[in-house]
């Protein structure tokens, strides 16, 4: 289910060439701030543009960032946790350190630097979205880690020789997975919305470019006038999130029969 | 235990130290300067002399190590230095004058929404799948996706100008030194109730997913399932068993945002006219006021580093089996 | 004919201006003439959106600041509604016609804040602060022509400058400052760490401090003993509000009393009797115009022929319709319509793109590609325009300005950038293609600073790097005189090159939108804006909304 609504919305993305009845980006004068109608099934913007259009545009760039920076981020928190956390003593110290500097490091400078360096574009801010947003993942996974590692089946696989690698990637980490997916559903929207953000600081997406963050920001001026341009794109936000979280879901009980196995039963139980 | 904690505090000094270098280095590097804001927005009458006047003022002429070392310095004595915006009034000040209200607001929210989160997660997750947990779900996920500046904006026009329930901005209102002791305090809660309900909203997402999503993995172990098979009340085996198992990525969740009780959410802040922390800090960034940035930053990476001691040590406390402290590593 | 058109319809849009400011401006002074009478009393509320950053107005820049502190100084002369010279702590004066010597004979019944009388002496000290080299001022550069300035008598100062200097007597508006607080703050070079600059300013204005809470609100009460009688209106209370959504929120409920619109709430939502009826929208041209700026440096722009395209090419109606829902008037050059020093007999750019596409193929920009882009050279004709992300507005300028050159087959590509790396790493550096900006502009016409060719210094102001010897030697005939008359000839040909030469394309100047409570009578709009004659404002007794404190 969730599956299918991810994949409609990637689909509407790339499709939106074909499907988006107007230019998103030419401005229409006469038609400013039109609420939602045959012609404008969404309504248009500040400057006249129709916000569907605009819509259709922005999933490409939205969605991407959303995916793409989250993933980033999570596979190297879950590296440097993992690290981390079945290691301990020094290793632990030393990577939890560097987290705690990455934690308090003045970001807003940083992306100041980062943009006397590169030019913006959309993989810019995926890649600084992604690698400045693993500290929390890190330290989730670190947690697991640290509690998984003295737990009998860990113990005993170690005590049979199996190598490191094979007891993280067999044993722990699936069972460490928990919080992880949590924190990537919750990190989908605040990076489609950081996006904005940080275009405005001229490090992603340049006007005319539409995405669902600078939709979002510019009604925030016409919120009582222009409620469309608010309400729309954070729908789109909301089922990004819902779905990604149902297919989330759904792949881990997939994978986890004795998970399914045993809520059926407790839940029988609890009736 | 005690050892390992001393040892951190210890470590934290010459961490504390790098932290501090490497941020000065950053921000005085990166664009921007703060002389071009106060000369004017770019007016016609802004001069080249009174620019390079502030520079020496604020001994940005000197090379930057020298500044680190004044900064320093001053820092020993606990002296914060001078703000570069023109009322040049001492960096505590500032900021004690900010924080108290920034504690304060989130403190509560922290509380109401740990004390909503928790029950929330641990019912979704034991009766998963369920019309209970499907209602949580979407509410939940609809409140971090809202975003903060509309709900607050909505709930402003419907209890502030449609019902003239609340107060719309603010922190008193204007008549109230002429209020009797009681009302006054009503009347700052009724300012506060609207910023607490956002902030809140926003936030539950967060705390109720992550307990909610180990509790399902808890319920599933088998120390669990034995608890059961000795015949425990159910109740007694979630509440006392599975939760506290449960807990452990909400305390590192804890962990990472208890340096945040200090940051004030800019978007809440600015909305609702609360002369915050968050405020503070962004106009200082904006500004380029070095000395506040500075303050704020040796504020902040210190609760950081006790924050994240503070959760490595409840680790052990939920779950006895873990040994931060231990030097051991196994290979 | 072709110059003819815009002409006309610039006239017409500025008659319609004028008309409707007018219409509104009558209304108040009905109020005020006939049906009430003037009475003490009352709070005005108003909503700042900055914090405050100092009270001293002489060493602080930012407009929330001045906006308070104005009505707690005062300075020699001000302006009144017509943009006139005319007294305040100075009753009279004389400016020898070579424009180097001034003399003004002061108000002897002017008393600072805490009872101490003001003389020449604290003029003399004025001078001397806003010059000591260790007075962090902007407005420092103001003062740099003075010769000297010396106290004949308490009550009569003496001004010689070096050379004729046409601010010669405007620069005296400055905010007079008390000596025998501040003297020395101003010595140790700690002027912002006197306890006048944030928590117990002292001036001789209408309004005395009472108290302030940093980032909540400022409090001002009448002063009794102002010298030309207190104030009607008894209290001000200025509130900080960062967000202007919540500013008109409050508007709605009646939380404050002033506010500032955006030309979407001028336009859009305001228009329904519960707003009229409790609030009366005002509507002037402020001080601040909107330019597209090119780097002059670039051999494309150097052509001003190119330069020229472009002002044909950008639909200004549109423009204006878009950005600011028609609130603003073209400009044709870097002054204010309706202002003394304005001339509106310069070559005007209507919108045409053939005209446009002719004279860049004038230039050499003839072929065209198979994206649609004009080719030189092999070269396709694109840039970068940067704006900042302070401004919604230069955003939007932006926007429109990329629609309208792609017309004619220019590419443009837009970055927003934070304003102080902005300003740090492009303008300063001079590393920038285009930029969408606006100036503000003082009350003096002078603007050397901005067109002079020796001004393009890191941190000086011709950052498009403008350099025409005839407009220099304007410029400086200017500045060299207080003659009106020679002034305006020197200015008006000033008008007509830069109308020519378009060294960057002026696009256009808003309009300010208060609104003010409408049981606040008293109100007069002029050229000048509606504050100049707060003192005056006043809430007939049966209206008065306030009465603790």
């Amino acid at each position: 289910m969730g599956g299918i609504v991810v994949g409609a919305l990637v689909l509407l993305a790339i499709s939106a060439p074909v499907i988006a009845p107007w230019d998103p980006n030419r401005p229409d004068i006469r038609n400013i701030l039109d609420a939602p109608s045959n012609a404008h099934p969404l309504g248009t913007d500040q400057l006249g543009r129709d916000v569907l259009s605009r819509m259709l545009y922005g999933a490409r760039v939205s969605l991407a960032v959303g995916f793409v920076s989250v993933g980033i981020a999570s596979l190297i928190g879950v590296l440097v946790g993992s690290l981390a956390g079945y290691n301990g003593g020094l290793t632990d110290g030393a990577i939890m350190r560097l987290v705690d500097l990455m934690l308090v490091f003045p970001r807003f400078f940083l992306l100041l630097a980062v943009l006397a360096f590169l030019r913006p574009s959309i993989w810019t801010i995926m890649a600084v979205i992604g690698l400045t947003g693993w500290m929390g993942v890190a330290r989730l996974v670190r947690a697991e880690f640290l509690t998984l590692k003295e737990r009998e089946f860990v113990i005993w696989s170690q005590a049979v020789g199996a190598s490191g690698f094979r007891i993280v990637w067999r044993h722990i980490l699936p069972n460490a997975m928990a919080p992880v997916l949590v924190a990537m559903t919750l990190g989908i929207p605040a990076a489609i919305l950081t996006e904005s953000g940080l275009s405005f600081l001229g490090l992603g997406v340049q006007p005319p470019h539409a995405t669902w963050g600078n939709i979002l920001n510019e009604g925030k001026d016409a919120i009582e006038i222009g409620w469309w341009l608010s309400v729309y794109p954070g729908l789109a936000i909301l089922l990004t999130v819902l779905s990604y979280n149902l297919l989330g879901e759904g792949i881990r009980d997939a994978l986890d029969p004795r998970l399914r196995q045993s809520i059926g039963r407790f839940v029988s139980r609890v009736r | 235990m005690l050892a390992y904690a001393l040892r951190r505090l210890v470590l934290a000094v010459p961490l504390l130290l790098g932290i501090t270098l490497i941020s000065f280095v950053v921000i005085h590097l990166a664009p921007g300067e703060p002389v071009d804001l106060q000369t004017g927005d770019l007016s016609v009458q802004s001069s080249a002399q009174a620019k390079q006047l502030l520079r020496e003022v604020y001994g940005l002429d000197k090379p930057l190590t020298v500044q680190y070392w004044n900064w320093l310095g001053r820092l020993a004595r606990l002296d914060f230095g001078r703000s570069f915006a023109p009322d040049g009034r001492p960096v505590l000040q500032k900021i004690s004058e900010r924080l108290p209200i920034t504690l304060l607001l989130n403190i509560v929210e922290m509380l109401i929404i740990v004390a909503l989160a928790v029950p929330i997660g641990v019912l979704s997750a034991t009766r998963q799948y369920s019309t209970f947990d499907k209602v949580t779900t979407v509410f939940v996920f609809v409140g971090f996706a809202t975003p903060d500046f509309w709900l607050a904006l909505l709930l402003m026009i419907l209890f502030g100008v449609q019902l003239g329930w609340l107060p719309i901005s603010g922190l008193r209102s204007l008549n109230w030194e002429y209020l009797s002791f009681w009302r006054q305090q009503w009347d700052f809660l009724g300012h506060l109730a609207l910023p607490i309900l956002v902030a809140t909203f926003g936030g539950l997402a967060g705390f109720s997913r992550y307990m909610r999503q180990s509790m399902l993995e808890v319920v599933r172990q088998d120390y669990i399932q034995s608890a059961r098979a000795k015949g425990l009340a159910e109740p007694i085996v979630i509440g006392k068993h599975a939760l506290r198992n449960a807990l452990l990525p909400v305390v590192t969740i804890l962990g990472l945002s208890l340096p945040g009780l200090i940051g004030g959410s800019v978007i809440v802040e600015s909305i609702f006219a609360i002369p915050g922390m968050g405020q503070l800090m962004v106009q200082a960034v904006f500004e380029r006021d070095y000395p506040v940035i500075m303050g704020n930053l040796v504020i902040v990476s210190t609760l950081t580093l006790v924050a994240n001691l503070v959760a490595d040590v409840t680790y052990s406390f939920v779950d006895p089996r873990i040994r931060v402290a231990a030097r051991r590593g196994r290979r | 004919m072709k110059r003819g058109a815009p002409l006309a319809r610039l006239a017409l849009v500025l008659a319609l201006g004028l008309a409707g400011c007018g219409g509104e401006a009558d209304s108040a002074v009905d109020h005020a003439a006939t049906s009430q009478k003037p009475a003490y009393g009352d709070t005005f509320i108003e909503a700042l959106t900055g914090n405050i950053s100092g009270l001293i107005p002489n060493i602080v820049g930012d407009g929330a600041s001045h906006t308070v502190a104005a009505h707690m100084y005062n300075g020699l002369i001000t302006h009144d509604r017509d943009i006139s010279v005319v007294p305040d702590l100075a009753e009279s004066w004389i400016l020898a016609r070579d424009c180097r010597d001034l003399t003004f004979r002061l108000r002897n019944n002017v008393r600072w804040h805490d009872g101490r009388p003001f003389t020449a002496d604290d003029v003399v000290f004025t001078y001397r602060l806003m010059t000591h080299p260790k007075t962090p001022s902007p407005y420092k550069d103001d003062f740099a022509a003075v010769e000297s300035v010396h106290a004949v008598d308490p009550y009569t100062v003496r001004v010689r400058y070096r050379e004729p200097y046409a601010k010669a007597l405007t620069i005296w508006g400055q905010s007079m400052l008390p000596r025998h607080l501040l003297e020395p703050y101003v010595a140790e070079g700690r002027l912002r760490e006197a306890p006048q600059n944030f928590t117990a300013p002292v001036g001789t204005g209408p309004y005395r401090f009472r108290e302030i809470q940093s980032g909540q609100k400022i409090v001002l009460v009448a002063n009794p003993d102002y010298y030309a009688g207190a104030p009607y209106i008894s209290r001000i209370v200025f509130r900080i509000i960062p967000s202007q959504a919540t500013i008109f929120l409050e508007l709605k409920a009646k939380g404050i009393d002033t506010a500032t619109l955006t030309a979407l709430q001028y336009k859009r939502q305001t228009d329904y009797p519960a707003f009229a009826k409790a609030y009366n929208k005002f509507r002037y041209p402020a001080s601040i115009y909107s330019y597209l700026g090119l780097n002059l440096k670039d051999p494309r722009f150097a052509d001003k022929r190119v330069r020229q395209a472009f002002a044909h090419a950008i639909n200004k109606g549109d423009l204006i319709d878009g950005v600011r829902l028609g609130l603003a008037r073209p400009a044709t050059g870097p002054y204010k319509p309706g202002t003394w020093v304005y001339n509106p007999n310069v070559r005007t750019y209507g919108y045409d793109p053939a005209r446009a596409r002719a004279l860049l193929a004038e230039a050499g920009w003839k072929t065209i590609n198979s994206d649609g882009l004009l080719v030189k050279n092999g070269q396709a004709f694109t840039f970068e325009l940067l704006t900042s992300q302070g401004s919604d507005e230069g955003r939007k300028v932006a926007e429109i300005v990329q629609a309208n050159l792609r017309e004619i087959g220019i590419g443009v590509e837009i970055r927003v950038l934070e304003w102080a790396a902005f300003l740090k790493e492009h303008i300063k550096k001079r590393r920038f293609e285009a930029v969408a900006m606006a100036w503000s502009i003082g009350l003096d016409p002078d603007q050397f600073g901005i067109w002079h060719s020796s001004k393009t210094g890191p941190d000086e102001f011709n950052f498009v790097s403008y350099s025409n010897p005839e407009v220099d030697e304007l410029l400086d005939r200017g500045r060299m005189t207080c003659l009106q008359d020679e002034r305006k000839r020197a200015y008006d040909r000033l008008q007509e090159i830069l109308a020519e030469d378009q060294p960057i394309i002026f696009l256009y100047f808003r309009d300010a939108l208060p609104v003010v409570a409408s049981r606040v009578r008293g109100i007069l709009p002029g050229p000048i804006g509606i504050d100049y004659n707060f003192t005056e404002w006043f809430v007939p007794k049966q209206l008065q909304l306030y009465t603790a404190g």
